[in-house]
């Protein structure tokens, strides 16, 4: 391909080739601060490319491709190329990574223990991760949070965070400008603007960190706390989790083991402030 | 009515797990997790590994449970058996 | 060398993993993913001197394809269990009969589809029987059907409601618009028994089968996973059975396939250093494109080579179907889509 980065989060080592070169120094820019490892063999690729060689120029837009792909995908106007890669990455660490069970959950670590939070998109799980990881917090991830088989361990993957919509400004008022990427205006998620982790978490990316919280958070309505039992965040873990299925019994046994350890909890909140309390005042709990 | 008569799974091809109400089964040859309530587990168990039909399910199961009338335990046990059939937790002998 | 070239070397056994650089890794995993095949290059490289992140990746790839080779065999068990009261028998093809039989080529293979033969003057019982059991139809439309039922080798694709995978029910094993007409009864009757207890094809069937289905079944999509079956097959069968390659002859003959059944051997040596028999490797002129066919893959694991696709795209679908009929199937593909 013309152009081509390699990017390294968490365990996943990306390569990604572009047939335009913004969208990789948009990436180059993110990753700047990542460790880069040029001995290292890429585990997955994410290529972005004209569907039509005249659609490098004219009216360019941007088709997802690699090693896994979503059929009938739409491409996206070269304008959101740095959205396209995102997805692209994304997309290869949920239907391709088979050493970690992967959660579709946001975490953050203190101490050495982490909270993991799990929810859909609009869940506020990312925006609540991403706050949580100004303060004294570190941020794992927003999107994704792998389970070693092994140990029980979570494992970080700190990719950029992806703000949307509201959490843009509430972000770009606590951060540095340079920590920001470009606006992406009217996407089909909404406005998306990322975010690039603090220079500790990226640095930290490799430690693991025992879970001890396990939230389900729901933005939007009054504060509420209700705990959850062990098989109904199983059943929830499974369904936020997209390689469960493929890891056979090392899945079952990650996720039983899980569900015994950790309390959980699904949490609503009115507003960021209350989500914050929620988090500190349930790990508060969890410490006794 | 027929009472058909099923063999249960062998019971080292299954992992069975009680995480509170719900009991997480998984099934090592079909590599697939089912999660089920009461009576499900509490019918594996009373197959272990034999085969079986709601009759004789019944007669096992009477001796540690309180059943209601033989006709309609029957009748139930017979349902869930098939249920587990679909499942592939028992097949039909 | 191009990364499709190093990755079917390494195959071969012509290229020591120990020399690839980890630019050569980049190309050589994303094209073995490409072809679904980074499994299978993970048994072959099993044990070699490797950097240690491909040594955790592949490591990774054969435990998921351990679990997937389990659930892929469960379907046939599941199969098997649904046909079992009418007595209806059948015999498992590709994929999952490689696994069942536990043949080299089945390690780190990706199985997609159940595809199993049931002998024609069986398949409306056991459609019957695998509607009760809980596979539905895929395909709503009455014209593809009708096509399916009229003029291929198989039902039109079941799956499964709740484990959510396809069956294909086939009644031969190239479709009946084909040119050649391969003798189902003559597999069926033919069959081998597992020590799992599963029907497969002979092994001279099965290697036919399995060119069949490289060469004139498709357009060559995923060919070189199909090319590598048949490499493994035909080893195996030799190594147990000297007049193994003869009886192949004999029995692609018999199906019409000889022609197919040769070529796909010469590729398999011109690609995977099969060793042949004497009278098996008279080269082909033709040869060279499907060779430039099965390796058209660039260094980032997509397509290349766009033209030759479209070519054996067409030629697909001209072994397949009588020019007439292939007018009419396209017709109506075609004014199907400018109508959606």
């Amino acid at each position: 391909m013309r152009h081509s980065t390699r990017i390294a989060v968490g365990p996943v080592q990306f390569r990604i080739g572009s047939d335009w070169r913004a969208p990789v120094a948009a990436l180059e820019r993110l990753y700047a601060a990542y460790p880069q490892d040029a001995a290292r063999p890429a585990d997955a690729t994410v290529r972005l490319f004209a569907a039509r060689p005249w659609r490098r120029w004219l009216r360019p837009s941007v088709q997802i491709g690699g090693d896994f792909v979503v059929p009938d995908a739409l491409p996206l106007p070269l304008s959101m190329g740095l959205l396209a890669a995102e997805m692209g990455m994304n997309l290869q660490v949920a239907l391709g990574w088979r050493r970690h069970l992967l959660l579709h959950a946001s975490a953050v670590a203190r101490d050495g223990r982490s909270v993991l939070m799990s929810g859909v998109s609009g869940s506020g799980k990312s925006t609540l991760a991403a706050l949580l990881g100004e303060g004294d917090w570190r941020l794992m991830g927003d999107e994704f949070t792998l389970i070693d088989p092994a140990s029980g361990d979570a494992l970080a993957f700190p990719r950029a965070v992806s703000l949307k919509n509201e959490a843009i400004a509430e972000m770009a008022a606590r951060v540095d400008a340079t920590r920001l990427g470009p606006l992406l205006a009217g996407t089909p998620k909404g406005d998306i603007c990322h975010l690039i982790p603090r220079a500790d978490a990226v640095a930290a990316m490799h430690e693991p960190a025992r879970p001890a919280l396990l939230l389900f958070p729901r933005f939007g309505g009054a504060t509420a706390i209700e705990r959850l039992g062990e098989g109904e965040a199983f059943v929830r873990l499974t369904e936020a989790s997209t390689n469960y299925t493929a890891l056979g019994e090392a899945g079952f046994e990650a996720l039983t083991r899980l569900v015994r350890a950790v309390p959980a909890f699904g949490i609503s909140y009115p507003d960021s402030a209350a989500g914050l309390a929620l988090v500190e005042q349930l790990w508060a709990e969890a410490e006794r | 009515m027929a009472d058909p008569v099923y063999r249960a799974a062998p019971v080292e091809a299954l992992r069975v797990e009680r995480l509170g109400e719900l009991t997480a089964i998984f099934d090592r040859r079909s590599m697939q997790t089912h999660l089920v309530v009461s009576p499900l587990p509490e019918i594996l168990e009373a197959m272990s590994g034999e085969a079986c039909n709601a009759a004789l399910l019944a007669a096992r199961l009477a001796a540690s449970f309180d059943l209601p009338d033989a006709a309609e335990t029957r009748a139930i046990l017979g349902e869930r058996l098939r249920e587990l059939a679909s499942l592939g937790l028992v097949e039909p002998a | 060398m191009s990364a499709v070239g190093t990755f079917v070397d390494l195959l071969a056994g012509r290229r020591d993993a120990a020399m690839l650089t980890p630019r050569d890794w980049d190309g050589v995993i994303g094209v073995a993913r490409a072809e679904a095949m980074l499994a299978t290059l993970a048994h072959q490289l099993k044990g070699a001197a490797l950097p240690a992140p491909v040594a955790a990746l592949l490591a990774d790839q054969r435990a998921a394809a351990e679990v997937a080779t389990q659930q892929a065999l469960w379907e046939a068990e599941m199969a098997r269990r649904a046909l079992a009261s009418e007595r209806i028998e059948f015999v498992l093809l590709k994929g999952t009969a490689y696994a069942a039989a536990g043949l080299s080529c089945a390690e780190g293979r990706q199985i997609g589809d159940l595809d199993i033969l049931v002998p024609a003057h069986d398949i409306g019982r056991a459609e019957n029987e695998l509607l009760e059991a809980g596979w539905e139809w895929v395909k709503s439309d009455p014209y593809d059907d009708a096509y399916y039922r009229e003029h291929m080798h198989e039902l039109p694709p079941l799956i499964h409601k709740a484990r959510d995978r396809m069956i294909d029910v086939h009644h031969t094993i190239l479709p009946q618009t084909h040119r050649t007409t391969p003798d189902p009864l003559a597999l069926v009757a033919d069959a081998a028994m597992t020590e799992s207890g599963f029907a497969v094809l002979a092994p001279a069937d099965m290697a036919c089968h399995c060119a069949a289905h490289l060469l004139a079944d498709g357009d060559l999509q995923g060919g070189l996973r199909n090319l590598w079956d048949f490499h493994c097959l035909t080893r195996d069968f030799a190594a147990v059975d000297p007049g193994f390659w003869g009886r192949l002859d004999a029995r692609a003959a018999k199906h019409g396939l000889r022609a197919v059944v040769h070529r796909a051997a010469r590729l398999a040596r011109d690609l995977y250093a099969s060793e042949l028999p004497e009278g098996w490797g008279r080269s082909n002129p033709r040869d060279r494109w499907f060779r430039r066919r099965l390796l058209a893959r660039d260094d980032w694991g997509h397509a290349s080579d766009f033209a030759l696709q479209q070519a054996f795209y067409i030629r697909s679908h001209w072994l397949r179907m009588p020019p007439l009929l292939l007018a009419r199937h396209l017709w109506t593909k075609w004014r199907k889509r400018a109508a959606g």
